[in-house]
């Protein structure tokens, strides 16, 4: 005989225990990455709330004072006649630096992946200046580029009469960008050498065959297949770049004149020189706003020209 | 029980404390060994007749970026107790009431003697009749001479210049510039200037009574005609005659390859024993007469820092008559009482008692100090990136000048 007992009725919630796996998966995921969230919120996310309130107040260390001024700063900064200047000089550092950087750091990358004796030690020989300290870096350079500094002497064995490279204008300039280029164009050096050697032989054999030159092959198989490279190492060295401090500081400290003061050594007097850190602040802005729009425009315009494989 | 043992921690805790005592922090630029074990004995035998003091420590920091590291620490919440103040910031710090009154701690300090401070000597560091910082060091500036690169190029001694009346800054160009000639040495170092910190221009510029700004500090001078003459004798000293080495030249007179060198006298520490014979004069005559420039540096008390009373204490004990005079042998004091040869003598042995009263005690007593100005570290940047466009060869010196007033009149009259 059938028994005919109705079935205890279940609620969803008895049914489905809350701590799912899926739930559980979420939450290890979760425990994973909160070391790294939490130095993300400490170090760069709470600094950088922390600027933009600094950037609508004027704070006087020595008076102790911190008064809120709204845009009053930003009024400033766009009236800044300082900041033309200031912003020509940031350009042309960064633009030199990127060229000469990506130009050189790709041709020695090509030079070094040849399968030639003692590739390796001059891989060891262009990388080691990353490793060197960056002040130190600059300290020998200022006393090789001065008046009767170590460039100079070589110059005269040559019979020529070298200037005095941290004093003009030009020569200034061009000294700090190419200091900054050779104490880092290893790094990037590498990127390119790590790339190159991912670039599949069989291209090449094929492009032989059907006859291209070496500059074929260079610009129609190894750029392309480079390309992603490319883009990592310019969004890297834009933003770099735009960050230049410590040789700045050393070489010339701005000068002569103003020719050197880019943003962030600009940023620098403002705040812990001149003591206006309010002003600092919004200059700290401007930069945030400068970097991430470079690299949004890189990163946007990189299906015009970056080879995706998928 | 459980409130013993809740207890005994913060038992513990305060025994800690008072055995540590307090501690004290004092920011200097020195790192000079004598002169942070001189500063050192100072605090220990205050530390002996006070113990609720702990440590008084000296924490070095460089001279190149002193007032910005200093004031780095005071928006880090990090600001020391006392410290050393540059001249050039002076109006910056007494202004803004950063630092403590003094007055009334070393008026009221047993034997202190406050009314011996030189009031000239105290000028920069007043403000509303109150003191807000102890000149420690009021050195003037004077003309270190090595006599044995004199005496190879062939040249007269600065006694022997001084003797016929002609120590004056056309005599001392050219025989800088003869001894360049004639030995590749250099010949007139203005040290430290190394073409940025215009300031110690003043050394040669007060020859000429040319100043930076007027002397309400409301007006740029260095568009003047006596700030253009001595622009001018600067310019043809650098890049004509090659008396003064030119930017980007390295030289260091107490390595012995530079005649004279224009610097403080407490520099004479780095006088090497028996390296070559030397000569301490005053700075020579211009144009416009004899003249004495002098550096100061204070000592002050930041009002927020962790114990302001505690240590405006030791700064009277720091500066003591007793405490002044052992200070004395690296830093000029600002006593009336001190600034004789003979006192100044017995903790100067480098220095003889002609050189003590021509230098130390006639520069002090007719000195003016470097010019400083609220907003110092502003207007300083604007003229120094100014003058960069002066120290070429080719250099128009009109423009240039004009061009700083420029810059910098804006500035001074805000």
């Amino acid at each position: 005989m059938a028994q005919d007992h109705p079935l205890p009725s279940i609620s969803p919630d008895v049914r489905r225990s809350w701590w799912t796996p899926a739930r559980r998966d979420h939450f290890t995921g979760y425990l994973f990455i909160l070391p790294q969230i939490t130095g993300l919120t400490v170090f760069v996310l709470a600094p950088l709330a922390l600027m933009a309130w600094y950037s609508l107040n004027e704070w006087n260390v020595l008076a102790g004072t911190f008064s809120f001024v709204g845009l009053g700063n930003y009024e400033k900064l766009a009236t800044d006649p300082a900041l033309p200047g200031v912003l020509w000089a940031s350009a042309c550092f960064s633009v030199g630096l990127v060229l000469f950087n990506l130009s050189l750091a790709l041709l020695l990358a090509v030079l070094l992946n040849q399968k030639l004796a003692g590739t390796v030690v001059f891989r060891t020989i262009f990388f080691s200046p990353v490793v060197v300290s960056l002040v130190a870096w600059a300290i020998v350079w200022r006393f090789l580029l001065q008046q009767d500094g170590g460039i100079n002497a070589v110059l005269r064995m040559l019979s020529i009469d070298g200037p005095n490279w941290l004093r003009g204008p030009t020569t200034a300039m061009t000294s700090v960008i190419v200091v900054q280029v050779v104490k880092n164009v290893g790094l990037n050096m590498v990127l390119f050498l790590a790339a190159l050697q991912n670039v599949p032989q069989e291209l090449y054999e094929a492009a032989r065959v059907d006859g291209a030159s070496r500059w074929t092959q260079f610009f129609k198989i190894t750029v392309p297949l480079i390309s992603p490279t490319v883009l990592l190492t310019s969004i890297i060295t834009v933003a770099g770049s735009l960050q230049v401090f410590a040789q700045i500081a050393v070489l010339t400290e701005g000068g002569p004149g103003t020719s050197t003061t880019v943003l962030v050594y600009y940023l620098y007097q403002q705040a812990f020189q001149f003591h206006f850190f309010g002003y600092g602040a919004s200059l700290a802005m401007l930069l945030l706003l400068i970097v991430g729009a470079l690299t949004y425009l890189q990163w946007s315009l990189r299906k015009a020209w970056v080879y995706d494989n998928d | 029980m459980t409130a013993l043992l809740a207890l005994a921690p913060t038992a513990f805790m305060t025994q800690a404390q008072a055995a540590d005592g307090l501690s004290l922090r004092m920011a200097v630029w020195t790192g000079n060994a004598k002169h942070l074990a001189l500063l050192n004995g100072i605090a220990d035998a205050y530390k002996a007749k006070h113990p609720e003091i702990g440590t008084i420590t000296f924490d070095t920091i460089p001279y190149d970026n002193y007032t910005t590291t200093l004031t780095t620490q005071i928006a880090g919440g990090n600001a020391p107790d006392l410290a050393w103040i540059l001249e050039s910031a002076a109006p910056d710090f007494v202004g803004s009431g950063a630092l403590l009154a003094l007055d009334e701690t070393l008026s009221s300090t047993a034997g202190y003697d406050f009314a011996d401070l030189s009031p000239s000597a105290t000028a920069l560091w007043r403000q509303d009749g109150k003191l807000f910082a102890y000149p420690f060091s009021t050195s003037p500036y004077a003309i270190f001479a090595n006599l044995d690169v004199l005496a190879a190029a062939g040249q007269k001694t600065p006694a022997d210049l001084i003797a016929a009346g002609s120590w004056n800054w056309q005599t001392v160009a050219a025989e800088a510039a003869a001894v360049h000639a004639k030995s590749g040495k250099n010949g007139v170092e203005i040290r430290d200037f190394d073409y940025k910190d215009w300031t110690l221009l003043t050394t040669i510029w007060d020859g000429w009574a040319a100043r930076p700004w007027s002397a309400d500090g409301k007006t740029c001078a260095l568009d003047s005609p006596d700030m253009a003459d001595a622009m001018t004798f600067l310019h043809k000293a650098i890049f004509k005659d090659g008396a003064i080495p030119g930017p980007g030249t390295s030289g260091d007179f107490f390595a012995g390859d530079t005649a004279f060198s224009i610097t403080q006298i407490s520099r004479a520490s780095l006088l090497k024993d028996g390296a070559f014979k030397w000569d301490l004069v005053p700075l020579p005559a211009g144009p416009k007469g004899s003249y004495s420039v002098i550096g100061q540096a204070g000592i002050g008390v930041f009002k927020n820092g962790q114990h302001p009373q505690d240590a405006a204490a030791f700064l009277a004990f720091l500066s003591s008559p007793e405490n002044s005079l052992k200070l004395a042998q690296f830093f000029p004091p600002p006593r009336l009482s001190q600034l004789n040869a003979e006192t100044l003598g017995k903790t100067n042995p480098l220095l003889s008692k002609s050189q003590l009263e021509e230098v130390v005690v006639k520069g002090i007593t007719t000195g003016k100090v470097s010019p400083s100005h609220t907003n110092n570290a502003q207007i300083a940047q604007q003229i120094r990136a100014s003058l960069d466009a002066a120290w070429t060869p080719e250099a128009d010196l009109t423009a240039v000048l004009s061009g700083a007033c420029a810059k910098i009149g804006p500035l001074l009259a805000h």
